[in-house]
């Protein structure tokens, strides 16, 4: 008994020592911000490995999700006769939910995993150390510009994806099934509002591109400098940003639409 | 990486990100509504509402006007108070306008449709419509048409 109550003793303090680590990192990475600026070559790579690299599997997976939608969609509004609602279904879906979400889950798989390896990958060859024995602050050097650059494509990146899933939609429920390419629109139109559903969307990518990006430059810095701790460390990337991503969205969810 | 690679790829990555909010805002929603913000209000009594909805249309001859605006529980009349944004371009409303809430198609959303009147005087920000008709409660339809049917 007394066992299981200590063990859990450690891990509750172990957390809280992990969540004060991660506060601190996160409050001096913001101090830094100003590297950003004059650092913008740096930056510029980092919009590029993190941004640029991700644009295509983001727009892959964004055009066959708005396929899928229009597909299941049809099946479920024909019954209905209200196949001509396509359209609304399609982008509700995509620029309230599916956009962020997903965009943040591949964003997590594809950019956070990278940073995550190539920190810890610093920080195992003792470059971080290097560069603060070269009063090289590592913070401005190699932090401040990962996390602006992801924190700056993410809104980008799931913007991408609406607007191809809205495309994708398109294709099948016009081109393959038949529905009316203005009734598509009009629908759309009709039912998506600028500041409800599409503003909110981009506050929910914002969001998660903040917490995605603070995740992985976080998990980098803080792995056990071996290689296992840097596999440990980008699993921990993957796994706490999904779970953290589908956590904030019920609760932003909630915040938004709550009152309707 | 060569600089020049990198600028011009990371000014594609931004712009085609802005071009794909911009074509979320134009074509997917609806911000040219939010062009004419101009609007005034007027009020509207109701004795039921069915299930009109804020922000559900308001039309004239079936062209949209406006949007419901708010929808309160009035204690003093026992009445649902709608206020409606209307289109300050609209404002050619005669005073005695009659308001009634209608259901587009059988199973669609409810909306509000102004029948203008023969007054010169026209509504103006403030101002209540006075004559209005109440959403059809299907219960209380079926209730009467089975008393008839009984009364025979």
């Amino acid at each position: 008994m007394i066992e299981f109550l200590s063990g859990l003793g450690r891990s509750g303090l172990h957390w809280l020592a992990v969540l004060g680590r991660a506060s601190t990192f996160l409050f001096r990475v913001l101090l830094a911000q100003d590297a950003v600026v004059r650092r913008f070559r740096l930056t510029l790579a980092e919009i590029y490995s993190v941004g640029v690299r991700s644009m295509l599997i983001i727009m892959v997976s964004g055009l066959f999700v708005g396929m899928v939608l229009g597909y299941q969609g049809y099946i479920t509004l024909v019954n209905f006769g209200a196949a001509e609602a396509l359209g609304g279904v399609v982008a509700l879906s995509l620029v309230r939910e599916l956009g962020p979400v997903v965009t943040a889950l591949l964003f997590a798989g594809r950019a956070g995993s990278a940073l995550t390896a190539e920190i810890g990958l610093m920080k195992t060859t003792e470059q971080l150390s290097a560069m603060e024995m070269m009063a090289v602050d590592p913070y401005r050097r190699v932090f401040a510009p990962r996390f602006f650059a992801g924190f700056l494509s993410m809104p980008l990146l799931a913007a991408l994806f609406s607007a191809v899933g809205v495309m994708g939609g398109y294709i099948v429920g016009v081109g393959l099934l038949g529905v009316d390419s203005g009734s598509y629109f009009s629908q759309m139109q009709a039912v998506t509002d600028w500041r409800e559903d599409v503003m909110s969307g981009v506050i929910k990518s914002i969001v998660f591109g903040f917490v995605v990006t603070w995740i992985a430059v976080f998990q980098g810095v803080d792995a056990e400098p071996t290689s296992e701790g840097i596999s440990r460390a980008t699993t921990q990337t993957v796994v706490v940003s999904a779970l953290a991503v589908l956590g904030l969205d019920f609760i932003l969810t909630g915040l938004m639409f709550g009152d309707m | 990486m060569k600089l020049r690679f990198l600028e011009v790829s990371v000014g594609v990555f931004v712009l085609l990100g802005i071009a794909a909010l911009f074509y979320l805002a134009i074509q997917v929603s609806n911000i040219a509504e939010y062009r004419d913000r101009d609007t005034y209000h007027v009020v509207a009594y109701f004795d039921h509402i069915g299930g009109l909805k804020v922000r559900a249309p308001v039309t004239v001859s079936g062209v949209r006007i406006g949007r419901v605006a708010q929808i309160v529980y009035d204690p003093e009349r026992f009445q649902a108070r709608v206020t409606l944004a209307i289109q300050a371009g609209q404002d050619y409303l005669p005073a005695d306008t009659q308001a009634s809430i209608f259901t587009a198609g059988l199973l669609g959303e409810q909306y509000i449709a102004l029948e203008p009147g023969g007054d010169y005087e026209m509504l103006a920000d403030g101002d209540e419509v006075l004559f209005t008709q109440s959403a059809l409660v299907l219960e209380n339809m079926i209730g009467r048409v089975l008393t008839n049917i009984s009364g025979d």
